[in-house]
């Protein structure tokens, strides 16, 4: 759900650029406080894997494609902020590199994919896990399709305030194709998830916000 | 607790994997957006010039002429690139 340049009028991108700029500088001094050692390469490796990742887009029902946006996936074994600025960096060089989504977009496409994708991702499977007394794939997959309908529903707002499209038409459109794409990326979330547990069951944290 | 130099190579290695074998493999569908910009007539809105011309648009690494081979290079490069960039913005947050 990269969103491209000319989707989003200027009063909407520009305060959506700020808002990413204001939420990046919180995570970097959050991480500050709360990154180890271990996490620094870890951090490049998650990013790598999320990007490779969302090369490989799945078909979904009628022509559609849907890729893993990672955010849960990053949060889980990173922490929200550290989770959140991978997705961002990620962002960064998909727009700089290969022009997926556009400039003016990219605060938005931060904004939807790492704020809301990642850290509020990150919340729901805190809830969730504590909710269910620890079952963490169940979180994980919970978590992973929420963020991804979240993130997508953020996106039809923003194209709605944009005037680009009414959100009556847009909020159902992206929430029902991304209820199914969301399915894909709790799958391959919880693939992932369980795989890391079963070898470094150490790198997925117990406790709520600990990077 | 520390993550050993082999464990890094194994998780690079396996983000090289999936851009290297899997990318051209790849749906080409739109993604959902796309797909909701077309049915609901937006979709030329994005069409026009971009506000920064990258210099591999579209996962297509530019002069290869066969597509398969453009987007395992451009992902391949990709994940490198991105694997620096975070291990490096990472590193710096935390020297700082």
């Amino acid at each position: 759900m990269h969103i491209p340049d000319g989707f989003l009028a200027a009063p909407v991108w520009a305060p959506l650029w700020a808002a990413a700029a204001a939420g990046l500088a919180g995570c970097v001094r959050s991480v500050q406080r709360s990154l180890s050692d271990r996490a620094v390469p870890l951090m490049g490796v998650m990013a790598a894997f999320i990007f490779a990742a969302q090369m490989l887009n799945f078909p979904v029902a009628g022509g559609t494609s849907g890729h893993l946006l990672g955010g849960v996936l990053a949060a889980v074994l990173l922490g929200p902020w550290a989770g959140a600025l991978v997705i961002a960096v990620v962002l960064v060089v998909q727009c700089l590199l290969f022009q997926d989504g556009g400039l003016t977009a990219l605060g938005a496409n931060i904004v939807n994919m790492s704020f809301v994708g990642s850290a509020c991702g990150y919340w729901i499977y805190a809830a969730v896990r504590t909710a269910t007394s620890g079952k963490t794939l169940v979180a994980a997959a919970a978590a992973a399709w929420c963020s991804v309908v979240l993130a997508s529903a953020a996106c039809a707002v923003e194209l709605a305030l944009s005037g680009t499209v009414p959100l009556r038409t847009a909020l159902p459109a992206m929430v029902a194709v991304h209820a199914l794409i969301g399915v894909g990326e709790a799958a391959i979330t919880c693939l992932v998830v369980a795989s890391v547990l079963k070898v470094r069951p150490d790198l997925v944290p117990g406790k709520a916000g600990c990077a | 607790m520390r993550v050993k130099a082999r464990e890094i190579l194994i998780g690079l290695s396996a983000a090289l994997l999936l851009a290297l074998v899997l990318s051209p493999f790849a749906s080409s569908s739109p993604d959902g957006l796309e797909k909701v910009a077309e049915r609901q007539g937006f979709l030329a809105k994005g069409e026009g010039e971009p506000a920064l011309k990258a210099p591999v648009p579209d996962y297509a690494w530019p002069g290869v002429a066969d597509e398969g081979r453009a987007t395992r290079i451009a992902g391949v490069v990709g994940t490198l690139v991105t694997f620096a960039a975070a291990w490096g913005v990472a590193a710096l947050i935390r020297r700082v």
